[in-house]
């Protein structure tokens, strides 16, 4: 992928998107196949080194750390996965926790959030391990019109600063305004890749995907 | 520092460094006790310290390393017979307690790259496997006295009285120093990193902490802070037995301080180490009935109060009495569109988001 390119990945309930992400950000080895980063395989990279190479992800179920603030969650990427210190660090912080909103509860203990900020805190808290490639399982699910303008905003931002962007997501309408490539999976295959419009009118798609969900 | 939005990261507040100046006052206090106390009390405080040293180790291995370990034994032994082989050779007690830090240390390193390679249950028993080899290597070394025991014989040059209170002194010393080394150890970055670990193991790695070899600094310091236990123990008590100094009573007696305290709480196993000081002095220490007791206390607490006593309290008044966080500090009143910003028990809350891009 090219800095700043953004790649949508939609398909039913269970068909492989999660477990791809997770192959890719080393959370799980792949059964065939390489991962390939920058020129290099990265296969037998650990989820923490790919992620220090620039690597980020979210979690589709938000996974915060309960017990810390939400700086503090989003300090440890900083500091871990950015490798940054001192006044760096807490400038990355601040900044990202900026640019998704989380400000106003910054002192919050993670467990206190709701959902909508925990998907917010998921993007703050990769965005602080300065990734080049992120990838994103369903942020923007059950958010409202505005709410998905924000973040649509929040995206086109990030692809600006050069971060190429993997976006797994159901709200299709939503995705296809934030890439420029669109991939549909089915039963752990890729059935249709391609400039979003044309993925869209695919006829396996719509019978795989569209179809099943209307 | 202070960002355009005039934003800035705060480590100490003032309350906090008041708090902790007290509490370091009543450290240096307690530092006097066998000078007012007779060496009875001293022998029973010297227990304490002991209990407070234990508890913190296994807390920090459990709550923040994620390796719940019922094998810990083998370090307190290790400390103990250490002490005792040195002494042998001729080294002064009290320094050859010292030393006996250190080789625990080096054999905690060592056994670290065989039991870190195992998860969860595997590791907790292999533990134990390792404590009966060590308790094995002993009872049949008959210059340790076998499996009938040994006493320690260097510390009798300073006569009951000042071998309690330097013991006391040692003790304490330790004690405070593992605190203190935790404390300054969680304030850091690699402080973060383990809170994320104990949270959440594998989002932290996918942020970027690499887990195992934060597991394996947090196994090789709470060991050597076991090590200490176990020095302290013998010179303590001025005798030790392989089947007793490597008894798993040793752990039961962490797993109840810390579950009954708080786990993964800077501040709750302190608790836990005074409450089962407590009992001990009401009930006496040991007795089959004794440790069953323990035994289902932890296990009530584990499943009616998973966070312990002082968890649970700062869960409850959201207290954060240590100063091991972040604040984030801002000159604007919150917003009203976040009502709950910021309840943190001190200081003025955050500012609100600033519409200016990045
Ligand atoms: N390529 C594959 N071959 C075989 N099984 C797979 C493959 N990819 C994923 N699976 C299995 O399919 C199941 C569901 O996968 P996954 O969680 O990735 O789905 P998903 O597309 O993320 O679904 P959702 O939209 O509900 O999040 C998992 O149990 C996984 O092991
Ligand atoms: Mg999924």
């Amino acid at each position: 992928m090219a800095a700043g390119s953004a790649v949508g990945i939609v398909g039913p309930n269970g068909a492989g998107k999660t477990t791809l992400l997770d192959v890719l950000a080393g959370a799980q080895p792949p059964t065939a196949g390489s991962v390939h980063f920058r020129g290099t395989d990265v296969t037998s990279a650990s989820a923490a080194d790919r992620c220090r190479m620039g690597i980020g992800r979210t979690h589709q179920v938000p996974r915060p750390f309960v017990d810390m603030t939400v700086f503090e969650n989003v300090y440890v990427g900083a500091t871990a996965g950015g490798r940054l210190r001192g006044s760096a660090a807490y400038e990355r912080c601040l900044s990202v926790l900026e640019l998704s909103g989380l400000l106003p509860v910054a002192n919050r203990r993670a467990m206190s959030l709701g959902l909508l900020h925990r998907k917010r805190l998921e993007l703050a808290r990769a965005l602080a391990a300065g990734p080049e490639v992120l990838l994103l399982d369903e942020i923007g699910g059950g958010l409202t019109d505005a709410e998905a303008e924000e973040l649509l905003e929040t995206i086109e931002r990030l692809r600006r600063q050069g971060i190429a962007i993997v976006w797994i997501e159901h709200i299709v309408h939503v995705l296809v305004r934030a890439v420029d490539r669109l991939i549909c999976m089915d039963a752990g295959r890729v059935i249709a890749d391609g400039p979003p419009d044309e993925v869209l009118q695919d006829a396996t798609v719509i019978d795989a995907y569209l179809g099943k969900q209307e | 520092m202070t960002t355009a939005a005039g934003l800035r990261v705060e480590r100490w507040t003032r309350n906090s460094v008041i708090r902790s100046s007290l509490i370091g006052l009543a450290v240096l206090g307690l530092f006097a006790a066998p000078t007012v106390f007779e060496p009875a009390i001293t022998q029973k405080l010297t227990g304490l310290w002991i209990l407070v040293l234990m508890a913190a180790m296994w807390n920090a291995l459990a709550g923040y390393g994620g390796l719940v370990s019922v094998g810990q034994q083998a370090f307190i032994g290790i400390g103990a017979y250490s002490t005792i082989y040195l002494t042998h050779a001729g080294v002064e007690g009290y320094t050859a307690m010292a030393l006996a830090v250190g080789i625990t240390a080096i054999l905690a390193f060592l056994t670290s790259f065989v039991v870190l390679r195992l998860r969860g249950g595997e590791f907790a028993i292999a533990m134990w496997v390792v404590a009966e080899v060590f308790r094995q290597f002993v009872s049949f070394d008959s210059s340790v006295g076998g499996g009938t025991g040994i006493s320690l014989t260097a510390l009798g040059v300073y006569g009951p009285d000042y071998g309690r209170a330097f013991t006391y002194w040692w003790a304490l010393t330790a004690a405070t120093a593992a605190l203190l080394i935790l404390f300054f150890l969680l304030r850091s970055r690699f402080g973060a990193a383990l809170q994320a670990i104990r949270d959440d193991e594998s989002a932290a790695a996918s942020l970027g902490v690499r887990v195992r070899s934060s597991k394996r600094i947090v196994f090789v310091l709470t060991s050597t802070g076991c090590g200490a236990a176990g020095a302290a123990i013998l010179a303590n008590t001025l005798f030790v037995q392989p089947n007793s100094i490597f008894s798993v009573q040793w752990t039961a007696m962490m797993i109840f301080m810390v579950l009954v305290g708080g786990l993964g709480t800077f501040e709750g196993p302190i608790l836990g180490a005074l409450i089962l000081f407590l009992l001990q002095n009401q009930f006496g220490n040991g007795g089959v009935w004794y440790f069953i007791g323990l035994g289902a206390s932890a296990v009530l607490f584990a499943l009616f109060m998973p966070r312990g006593i002082w968890g649970t309290i700062t869960e409850r008044f959201d207290l954060r009495l240590t100063p091991i966080g972040y604040w984030v500090r801002g000159p604007a009143p919150p917003t009203a569109r976040d009502p709950g910003l910021a309840q943190s028990d001190e200081g003025p809350p955050t500012d609100p988001p600033s519409e200016v891009a990045q």
